[in-house]
């Protein structure tokens, strides 16, 4: 067996079988156990090695061939497999405890599948078109049924397809820079149309506005596992752009237009964050300053920084899923989050508003709490660089901070004898608490993580070694 | 001969692209994205085989018949915009300013390229008459009759440059894609959760 046949082509016929139960339990069940395994998987079997169980040996290849062309996952791959399969697992076992569609199991699977396909295909640039197709089928897990596609879901379907050919394009650049080397007139066009399609692809100042739109109409737990993934492959597709090519690498701008896009996508995010009445859209902020956080990691540099911008996934991860858990226990039953009708819920849903003001103080930085670390590394490394820049990322982190407190002010403005109930399920309490708990402990501890993020850089062969 | 009838080409994607910014009918969209398809086929069949350009061809038109019946079931087309602008008028002259700044950009393009003036005039043309649609309208269909538009125009220089099999299927199958969305969008508000 190859491994893209065991990380690709297998979620993805699972995913198709999983439309055929009615019962969203089991199909939830059955999809969180192949994501457990796949994430096991991941961590636990080398490529290319051959492995005994009994009397019975076997080996994974590393490779598929597909009309010529090459699906590839090696061993240096397996850590970047288990975050995101990882990741889906989490997903996908609390969404029974959630009014989350039937699909989103199927749809979610299949997405993650394409996505990793995106990661896996050589040459490379054939990401693009499989992330497209991811796109597509996250349309229906996006959607509102029985209304009309809100403007943040049309925005998302332009931009991210508008990022296809730019992307596509500098693809054939690159392939005449490889050729001639010498030829420096392509070197301008293949960075503009790389940057232009990033910035579509990752939603970069000024392309995010469909994010907070999007959070508003959409379940957050969708939103948030699409937007998760979505900007985690991303990145990596980003920085796969950074391995291969030495003078993308060693260009002298790449440090500015990093730290300027990361730095505007912090504030911004952060101020606007701060005036929102709708918690979706505080989200959808937040998630637009993690993205941030993400390009000011990778600006400090391709040692370092790399290392911190490691750091940040697993607190985020697990921020995000809590605040998206929460905000949809809440939306399922409000069917609204305007902070206005919201007022006065920490006496009737404790865990459920305790959940949403601890993910969002979480990812605006507080100490204690598991974004906290790897946020202060990427303040120092600002700091050290540039003091007016560390002052612009504080001001989006005290915005954030600020919607956190606004949240809590709603939330605590509680009428007149009302009386303490928690109208949360069992399984929803236990989640939530189970979400705190570790978002604490990994405040306290985040040397945790460090399983995880100190074997991710062996993915690229330059970036980071 | 054949360079008259590549002119023949651009001339058809002109007129269909102002025709799909000036038609509010979804079954004159429907009927122009379809005759749009042609000019593109043969504009990709100058550097492709007939036989994998024949592919752009069924997949637009195939994209077309998904976005007519999903039309026709739901018939919510028609109807006048919310957004300002909506006057003909305006579309007429932005659609114009689309067709002069192509055409400047096409002349160094095509010699950068070291491609046809009407294949590189027409892709720009396709694009930005795509993006112009994608800016004016919110409605779902011609949301997707812009992205169509616009992929087209770039699948016209795309070709051009790359030849591969799985390329040219993988676009068709977000082509494909693309117009499945729309017809998910149009019967959306028919949709009944489980």
């Amino acid at each position: 067996m190859s491994a893209p046949i065991l990380w690709i082509f297998l979620p993805l016929l699972l995913a198709v079988l999983l439309f055929i139960p009615r019962n969203q339990k089991i199909v939830a069940l059955v999809g969180s156990i192949f994501a457990f395994l796949l994430t096991l998987a991941a961590w636990l079997i080398p490529m290319d090695t051959v492995l005994s169980l009994a009397n019975w040996s076997f080996k994974i290849t590393s490779s598929f061939d597909l009309l010529g062309r090459h699906l590839i996952l090696t061993s240096a791959d397996r850590s970047l497999l288990a975050l995101i399969y990882g990741s889906s697992f989490f997903w996908f076992v609390s969404s029974p405890a959630t009014r989350a569609r039937r699909r989103f199991v199927p749809l979610g699977l299949a997405i993650t599948a394409l996505l990793v396909a995106a990661l896996a295909v050589e040459p490379f640039l054939y990401a693009a078109l499989l992330i497209e197709m991811a796109v597509l089928i996250s349309i229906p897990l996006l959607s509102t049924p029985g209304g009309r596609p809100g403007k943040g879901l049309i925005r998302f379907l332009i931009f991210q397809t508008l990022a296809m050919p730019f992307i596509l394009f500098s693809g054939w650049l690159l392939a005449g820079l490889d050729a001639n080397p010498g030829d420096l007139g392509l070197l301008q066009p293949a960075a503009v149309l790389i940057a232009l399609g990033f910035s579509f692809l990752l939603a970069i100042f000024p392309f995010y506005s469909w994010i907070p739109m999007l959070a508003e109409e959409s379940s957050p737990y969708a939103v948030s596992f699409i937007l998760w993934m979505f900007s985690t492959v991303t990145i990596f597709f980003g920085l796969g752009f950074l391995d291969r090519y030495t003078w993308l690498r060693d260009a002298p701008s790449l440090g500015i237009i990093l730290t300027s896009a990361g730095i505007l996508m912090v504030v911004t995010g952060g101020l606007l964050a701060a005036f929102q009445r709708h918690i979706g859209r505080i989200m959808g902020y937040s998630i637009i300053m993690e993205n941030g956080f993400s390009l000011l990691a990778i600006s400090l540099g391709l040692g370092s920084g790399l290392s911190i911008f490691y750091m940040l996934f697993i607190p985020r991860v697990l921020s995000l899923m809590l605040w998206a858990l929460a905000l949809t226990i809440l939306k399922d039953n409000y069917s609204t989050l305007d902070l206005n009708k919201l007022k006065g819920l920490s006496r009737t849903w404790p865990f459920a508003t305790s959940g949403v003001v601890l993910a969002n103080l979480a990812l605006a930085g507080i100490p204690l709490l598991a974004d906290f670390p790897s946020h202060l590394a990427v303040w120092e490394g600002v700091a050290a660089k540039s003091l007016p820049a560390v002052s612009w990322v504080l001001v989006g982190c005290v915005g954030l901070f600020t919607s956190a407190l606004r949240t809590i002010y709603f939330f605590i403005t509680v009428p007149e004898g009302t009386r303490w109930s928690s109208h949360e399920t069992i399984p929803q309490r236990i989640l939530i608490v189970l979400g705190v708990v570790i978002l604490l402990l990994l405040g306290l501890f985040p040397q945790w993580t460090l399983l995880l993020w100190t074997k991710l850089p062996a993915i690229f062969t330059h970036l980071g070694q | 001969m054949i360079s008259i009838l590549n002119w023949i080409a651009l001339l058809t994607a002109l007129a269909t692209s102002i025709g799909l910014l000036l038609h509010q009918n979804w079954r004159w969209g429907v009927g122009l994205l379809a005759v749009q398809y042609v000019s593109v086929f043969w504009l990709v069949q100058t550097h492709w085989p007939v036989s994998m350009a024949a592919v752009k061809l069924v997949t637009g038109w195939m994209a077309c018949v998904i976005l007519g019946m999903a039309s026709m079931n739901t018939e919510t087309a028609g109807g006048i915009e919310a957004s300002w602008p909506q006057g003909r008028l305006f579309r007429i002259f932005t659609g114009g300013i689309i067709v002069a700044a192509s055409f400047a950009i096409s002349l160094r393009a095509s010699s950068w390229l070291g491609l046809g003036l009407p294949l590189t005039w027409g892709s720009l043309l396709l694009i930005g008459m795509g993006l112009l649609q994608l800016g004016i309208t919110a409605r779902p269909i011609r949301v997707i009759f812009g992205l169509l538009t616009a992929l087209a125009g770039f699948e016209i220089l795309y070709a051009a440059v790359e030849s591969s099999i799985l390329v040219a299927a993988l676009l068709s199958v977000v082509n494909l894609g693309l117009a499945l969305t729309g017809a998910y969008f149009m019967n959306l508000t028919q949709e009944e959760e489980p």
